[in-house]
């Protein structure tokens, strides 16, 4: 059994002692975000250039210069800047934000709860979403309905995100105090009871509803619409500000509650600002894209372990990292199985489950903590 | 300076008294000594001066204001608190640990005090060596320098410290509290600190506080409050009082186990008593002459005063 593991150990890409992340410079951050930046801007293009009509890269740079006055050489045809305008960039913002969101929500709950296997759905917010879907779902909306329909859902699944929310964070107070683990078991008693509620609604579900309600819950951002967009970009830009101007204090929760309240951090408002920002911003992803598993919880850790636990760094980089993560995820979606698409949800737990083994074991035995 | 103030505090867990009409007064340039048996109320007593609880009755004041009065931040550039265990599950360095002490002056300090504050605070525990590792991987006795390290970091006239020594060798002990010490010598700081070795505190501490079941039962200056009959009940546990040897000021010697024995005695050899609190204790001073336990204090006291004159 040693040789064995001993061997497991040489076998890691990468392994072996890595030096502990540096102290914090201003100009390193900086240049991290540029280079996370650059990453996701090229993952995009990627994105933009592959698929069933196959763009080539100067046709997509063409088409936007185009879009802000510059007129560049490439001829773009009118098939390809429909392709480009119509389908390919609205599924590229899409998958886009809702990366960046669910990848911002787990880094801000895993400092939260001090703990690195929170995720947003801990505090109720995916399971109080799926049912909001469902219940829309059973209520006569559908994917293929009309317009109201396409909003109805994402709404529904919003207004089941926040009510959860709501919910565990009322019953975890207590004097006005908040206790981590009284949060968390709140937590899994709502996601249980929204759970049953779900499968309920799959037991009296119809085929085409029953279909629905999967698909929904597996996840995706095909037919992505610019509208779609509008519901959830202005959350997730103001959540991230917010989260990101409160990084300094997340550090200090951290630390401790009891610690960051001795260093003057009035705790019990952070807190409550960053759950309510994480409710909304992941309810707003969830509600349009169906239930996404692993950004949340992988992308913090795949930063973290990069560049440190800093949240001064750590939410703009998992932003940004968790954009391009579920880029990729999403061309993999649709290119694995072309014509077919594999749902988004699938993809990212798939490519996701392995990896974060792998990261575990790595960090706990470089670093002595998890992430 | 500011000092601290608890003034007639009492905290309650329903009808349990944890903190039972305490008053306590920490002084500026004085290290101020919390000591009692396990349960006795010094955390509970702790949390409540540094404001992570409000008492039922009775107030504390941080300089010249009641606790609950003082902003977060104001009071975070006031006083520090090193807790009692600090749970960290990220890979943060030591030194963002210790920078974390900062993070009250954040919107003054420049990136060059924030490093000199760092620095000599990593200098004074004794840990610049480990500026770069992961907290995590370190062992307890450098978590809890590194712990001590942020506190001092935060530069504050009035300075907590809940069993900073637990889990530390001698050397280290030393260090820790000679650091506290130095705190109140030099940087005219009021330090609390809650210990659990009475010899530790009778080595540095100014003044002793010796709670029991949530009352004080003494206030005073080591030799006062170190008294052997006080500490025996509070603790439940037989104890002597003898003058340190080598420092000077009282030494307190628990009865062990086995160790009170074997003991020359005019009433021959005497089997070991095992078990309850009130087995036969008899010792041998420092001249080798044996001091019993039912009146050892008084007589070592005796023989120590005449030592010392």
């Amino acid at each position: 059994m040693p040789a064995v593991s001993v061997d497991r150990r040489r076998a890691f890409p990468g392994g072996g002692p890595v030096p502990p992340p540096a102290t914090r410079a201003a100009g390193g951050r900086g240049w991290i975000l540029l280079v996370l930046g650059t990453l996701l801007a090229a993952v995009a293009l990627l994105n933009a250039m592959i698929g069933a009509v196959p763009l080539p890269a100067e046709v997509v740079v063409a088409s936007l210069a185009e879009r802000v006055g510059i007129s560049l050489e490439a001829a773009v045809t009118d098939q390809q800047a429909a392709v480009l305008w119509a389908i390919r960039l609205p599924r590229i913002a899409l998958a886009g934000v809702v990366g960046a969101a669910l990848a911002l929500c787990g880094a801000v709950m895993q400092g939260i709860f001090r703990n690195p296997l929170a995720e947003p759905g801990i505090i109720g917010v995916s399971s109080g979403a799926a049912l909001g879907a469902v219940v829309a779902i059973l209520a006569g909306g559908s994917f293929t309905g009309g317009y109201l329909a396409a909003f109805s859902i994402p709404l529904a699944a919003f207004v089941g995100a926040l009510v959860a929310t709501t919910a565990v964070y009322l019953t975890a107070r207590h004097e006005g105090r908040t206790e981590v683990v009284t949060l968390v078991l709140c937590g899994i008693a709502v996601s249980a009871i929204a759970g049953a509620g779900v499968g309920l609604a799959q037991f009296v579900a119809d085929d085409d509803e029953l279909r629905s309600i999967v698909f929904w819950t597996l996840g995706s951002v095909s037919g992505a619409r610019w509208r779609d967009l509008l519901v959830i970009l202005p959350l997730v830009v103001v959540g991230s500000a917010v989260a990101i101007r409160l990084a300094a204090a997340l550090n200090l929760l951290v630390l401790g509650e009891r610690e960051a309240r001795y260093l003057g951090v009035s705790t019990e408002q952070v807190r409550l600002t960053l759950i309510v920002v994480c409710a909304l911003v992941t309810g707003a992803a969830v509600a349009v894209a169906g239930i996404v598993g692993f950004v949340g919880l992988v992308v913090p850790h795949l930063v973290r372990l990069a560049m440190g636990p800093d949240h001064e760094l750590l939410l703009p980089a998992s932003t940004l990292a968790g954009a391009a993560l579920l880029l990729l995820a999403d061309l993999a979606a649709r290119t694995v199985a072309a014509p077919a698409e594999l749902p988004l949800g699938v993809v990212t737990a798939l490519i996701g489950g392995p990896f974060f083994f792998w990261l575990l074991r790595r960090a706990r035995r470089d670093q002595g903590a998890w992430g | 300076m500011t000092s601290l103030i608890a003034d007639r505090v009492s905290y309650h867990i329903g009808a349990r008294a944890l903190v039972d009409d305490v008053s306590l007064t920490i002084h500026p340039g004085r290290l101020h000594a919390v000591v009692g048996p396990n349960g006795a109320g010094k955390t509970t007593l702790l949390r409540l001066l540094t404001g992570d609880l409000e008492p039922d009755t009775g107030e504390v004041r941080l300089g010249d204001r009641p606790l609950q009065q003082w902003r977060p931040r104001e009071a975070a550039r006031q006083r520090a608190v090193l807790s009692q265990q600090v749970v960290l599950q990220f890979a943060f360095t030591v030194t963002q640990v210790v920078e974390m002490g900062r993070a009250p002056y954040r919107d003054r300090d420049t990136p060059a005090e924030v490093a000199r504050a760092v620095a000599e605070a990593l200098a004074a525990t004794d840990i610049a060596h480990l500026a770069n590792r992961s907290y995590p991987t370190l062992s307890g006795g450098e978590r809890r320098r590194a712990d001590l390290a942020r506190v001092l970091a935060q530069h504050t006239p009035v300075v907590l410290l809940d069993e900073p020594t637990a889990a530390l060798d001698v050397h280290h002990q030393d260090l820790v509290l000679t650091v506290a010490r130095k705190l109140a010598d030099r940087g005219g700081c009021a330090v609390v600190a809650v210990l659990h070795d009475l010899n530790l505190a009778a080595a540095y501490a100014d003044r002793i506080a010796v709670l029991a079941d949530g009352q004080l039962r003494a206030d005073a200056p080591p030799s006062e409050a170190l008294d052997a009959e006080l500490l025996s009940e509070v603790y439940r546990h037989r104890m002597v009082v003898i003058e340190d040897p080598v420092h000077g000021g009282p030494l307190v010697l628990p009865s062990r186990g086995r160790s009170h024995l074997p003991v020359p005695s005019e009433q021959g050899t005497m089997a070991p008593e095992r078990g309850g609190p009130d087995r036969c204790l008899t010792r041998a001073d420092r001249w080798g002459r044996v001091v019993r336990a039912d009146d050892s204090a008084r007589r070592v006291d005796e023989a120590s005063m005449g030592s010392a004159r």
